[in-house]
């Protein structure tokens, strides 16, 4: 008995100390788990990958229309984890609206082993998790090493630093409510083509994961609003526009493109990205924020809650969390000279 | 599903579970069933194979047991009324019918033996033969597949048949019983080939729970997972990274790529049998030792008493001396004695003998030339070391060296680096490409890749090296100590805390150090493709 509590023990240590902490350094893994230690009382939930933790900020949702929102979004994050996401968040609250972002409907199979990891690992253990898992699954990877991550960071022992030992229990916050906040610029310049496609058509499977989200909203009664974010790459083909303003029009769902909408939400490629043109930066996020929640004021008809005492008091220190962000951001870029 | 796969350690767990809760005599029964579950996850349509070698043998053995009994019953009831000539006349005709079903039978397997494993490579040699004559005209290769263990099996099934030929053991009379011994699964993938005779007892009789015999049975395992996981799956992508890319890997690489190779197939092979003892330990069961400390052996003589100890045995009770005994071998024997001395006339049965089998060697051990040429070339190391014995021996007269230190550690190395030239076989794609990458050790002059870093450009990187030399410390300080008896009798001495540190650190090695899942390309057992 006695030592099987040590065996167990130990183990559930080493599991601790060797897995991935993505505090500093790849920060998107830990976004799907940042999620569980909120209050779950929120109006609207967006679900996609980067397109959406880097280019809408649920703090100006909050500052400005009084939304209370939050991204669960990750890295590559394909459809069917979005999918199964937003059965998880459903275990906790009832959005009024879901806005999803639909670049993932490129993707008709499972991708990298690392993306999988940083979207799975974070979800807490549910039949979705392990649906998800299921779905997600390159041929290399197995369940068992999902159920006992140890086995799969196992031969990380060679690489651990100080970090993994301080945040061995706890981590740090790295998001706020989802959103990965990056101020520095790096003009869109020269953007390449889309390359030319065997077929343009979206994958059988992405498309059964488009109907499962919106049976699920539907169902919930849940507001469905499909979003492509105005990341200038990966290329958004106008095939692929055309397949969503169809699936939209059918399903009688709002879809806003925010790459036709670059001149009414005043973004400016040469100024608002970090990256290029592929993600957005604060001053981009901020723009088309503020954009989408009017929308969301208009069209879905979302109460401002300033006034509600308990939730103001917490956005204030979310606020002044992201505030301190910013600040901090602009200082370490003006320190290097940008 | 592979030794190193999740659901193995999963599948013994249960086996063992329900191995000492049912019923001991249901235990064999058991074991049958797991055995056919494990040949048929691996391929379903390879249990035709196995099935049809164990219906086979099954029906011979007993056809050459009854004749035998018949002809004993017949003698015993005629003994007044026969003649000498008529009894020995008897006798011939029933050991030339128990030799035909004997025949027939051998032939069918190793006729199915070589249709698969061997077909591919005919066509290839054909094909080669049709452009030597200038002929456009090539034969397509057949998509079949190799089915698991099938050289293991067979070989085991047919040492059987012929035991019961000889009379050494009796046929077994329960088709399931012998089902059991062909298929038993530990031993499937890759061996040891066991004899009737030491496994069957052991394998069908009841076995109560023996905690202290099930504990050593887990060590064994355990051992064996580090053998596998730490040290030969981790030296793995060195030896890969060499062999593969011919251009950039030569001289000095040649050499590392020989010395990791040996240590991958040592740590691969006994860590394979340590799992499968293990397992059958832990159930009662004896599998008989397939190694003993080969890497110390001073000659290649004892190199290969000492190296899969159960293949040599096989070969040599069934091939060497039926060869060296049979009526035209004795014709030639004494043919080159009258003509070429008592000298020479005595070798020729020995050398032809062994030659037949070192070339049986070779092709079981793969379908390539390269095989061929690696069992030859044992012959010829064997051959010349033996007709060298007068020269050593003269060597040993003049200068007082055997027995120390120095002198056997050099026996030992001379040892080890001449099968590791020998082993350069199974590494490269042909013979003339062996060849070729061993002259570019004479060649090549690059001996300062050995200590300039450049071995940290193979695929493994300063925490492999160390967890190499912590494995490979373990594993001669594990084979030093064991010259001095059962290690694992001495860990069973030692108080609880100390054993419980010993399996949990060594179980935490193999968990941690173990060069498996993603990121790592875990490779089979080498010896599951023979």
């Amino acid at each position: 008995m006695g030592t099987g509590i040590i065996v167990l023990a130990s183990l559930y240590l080493l599991q601790r100390l060797l897995m991935p902490k993505y505090v500093s350094d790849v920060v998107e893994g830990a976004l799907i788990a940042e999620y569980y230690g909120e209050e779950k009382d929120h109006d609207v939930i967006f679900i996609g990958d980067c397109e959406v933790y880097e280019n809408f900020s649920p703090a100006v949702l909050w500052q400005d229309f009084g939304i209370n929102s939050y991204i669960r979004g990750s890295a590559q994050q394909l459809i069917w984890q979005s999918y199964y996401l937003l059965e998880d968040t459903l275990r906790y609250e009832k959005p009024q609206a879901v806005i999803f972002n639909v670049l993932a409907m490129q993707y008709d199979e499972p991708q990298r082993e690392a993306y999988n990891r940083m979207t799975l690992e974070g979800m807490r253990w549910s039949w979705s998790k392990v649906d998800a898992i299921r779905a997600s699954m390159t041929q290399e990877e197995h369940l068992l090493d999902y159920v006992f991550p140890l086995l799969r960071y196992h031969s990380r022992w060679s690489e651990l630093g100080v970090e993994d030992v301080r945040y061995m229990f706890d981590t740090p916050g790295v998001s706020h409510n989802g959103y990965y906040m990056r101020v520095d610029v790096k003009p869109a310049e020269n953007v390449p083509e889309g390359r030319i496609l065997a077929d343009y058509r979206f994958g059988e499977n992405a498309w059964t994961y488009l109907d499962k989200i919106t049976a699920l909203c539907r169902e919930n009664e849940i507001r469905l609003i499909l979003v492509k974010a105005p990341s200038l790459y990966p290329y958004w083909y106008d095939q692929w526009e055309e397949q969503i303003e169809e699936y939209a029009a059918q399903n009688d769902l709002l879809y806003i493109n925010f790459l036709e909408l670059v001149e009414e939400t005043g973004l400016d490629f040469a100024t608002d990205t970090y990256d290029a043109g592929l993600h957005l930066n604060l001053s981009g996020a901020e723009k088309i924020t503020g954009y989408l929640g009017e929308v969301l004021r208009q069209e879905a008809c979302l109460a401002d809650r300033r006034g509600e005492e308990h939730l103001s008091r917490v956005w204030e220190d979310k606020t002044e969390a992201y505030e301190q962000e910013k600040e901090r951001q602009y200082a370490d870029l003006e320190k290097a000279g940008q | 599903m592979l030794f190193t796969s999740y659901a193995f350690p999963a599948f013994i767990a249960c086996l063992f579970l329900l191995y000492y809760l049912i019923p001991g005599r249901f235990q064999w029964k058991l074991l049958l069933a797991a055995s056919y579950l494990f040949y048929f996850i691996a391929g379903p349509s390879w249990l035709l194979y196995i099935l049809t070698t164990t219906v086979t043998v099954y029906f011979a053995a007993l056809r050459i047991e009854n004749m035998g009994l018949q002809q004993k019953s017949y003698l015993k009831t005629h003994k007044d009324q026969l003649s000498k000539e008529e009894k020995k006349a008897y006798k011939d005709r029933v050991k030339t019918g128990q030799w035909r079903w004997l025949l027939t039978c051998l032939l069918l397997n190793l006729g199915i033996l070589a249709v698969v494993k061997y077909t591919n490579f005919a066509i290839f040699n054909v094909n080669g033969l049709l452009r030597a004559a200038g002929s456009e005209k090539q034969l397509d290769f057949w998509d079949i597949a190799l089915p698991m263990g099938i050289s293991f099996y067979t070989f085991q099934a047919l040492g059987y048949l012929i035991d019961v030929y000889r009379g050494t053991v009796a046929a077994q009379q329960n088709p399931f019983k012998l089902a059991l011994f062909v298929s038993f699964f530990p031993q499937l993938i890759q061996g040891p080939i066991s004899r009737f005779g030491d496994l069957a007892r052991s394998l069908y009789e009841e076995h109560a729970f023996d905690a202290r015999r099930f504990c050593f049975g887990l060590e064994r395992i355990l051992w064996g997972y580090f053998k596998k996981l730490v040290i030969a799956d981790r030296i793995l992508t060195g030896v890969n990274t060499i062999i593969r890319d011919t251009e950039t890997y030569r001289g000095a690489y040649v050499l590392v790529g020989m010395m990791f190779y040996a240590l991958e197939l040592y740590a691969d092979f006994t860590g394979g049998i340590d799992i499968t003892i293990g397992i059958a330990q832990a159930m009662g069961i004896g599998v008989k030792e397939n190694f003993n400390r080969p890497y110390f052996s001073k000659s290649v003589k004892e190199y290969w008493r000492r190296w899969h100890i159960t293949m040599g045995t096989w070969f040599t009770d069934y091939i060497f001396y039926p060869i060296s005994v049979c009526k035209p071998m004795l014709r030639l024997s004494r043919f080159a004695r009258a003509r070429l001395g008592e000298n020479i006339g005595k070798r020729i049965p020995v050398y032809l003998s062994s030659f037949a089998v070192w070339l049986a060697t070779g092709i079981w051990h793969g379908a390539s030339w390269n095989f061929v040429v690696w069992g030859l070339g044992n012959w010829v190391v064997l051959m010349i070391s033996q007709e060298l014995e007068p020269l050593y021996a003269r060597f040993h007269s003049h200068f007082d060296v055997q027995g120390r230190g120095g002198y056997k550690l050099f026996q030992v190395l001379r040892t080890i680096l001449v099968m590791s030239c020998l082993r350069t076989f199974d590494c490269y794609r042909d013979v003339p490409l062996t060849f070729r990458m061993f002259g570019t050790l004479f060649t090549e002059h690059n001996w300062h890749i050995l200590w300039d870093g450049s071995l940290l450009n193979i695929g493994l990187g300063i925490v492999d090296y160390g967890v190499l030399l912590a494995g490979l410390s373990t594993l001669v300080a594990v084979s030093l100590l064991q010259r001095r008896g059962s290690i694992r009798e001495r860990i069973a001495a030692k108080p609880y805390p100390a054993r419980f540190l010993l399996w949990y650190g060594l179980f935490l090695a193999v968990l941690l150090a173990g060069a498996y899942g993603i990121g790592y390309d875990a490779s089979q057992f080498i010896y599951n493709q023979f």
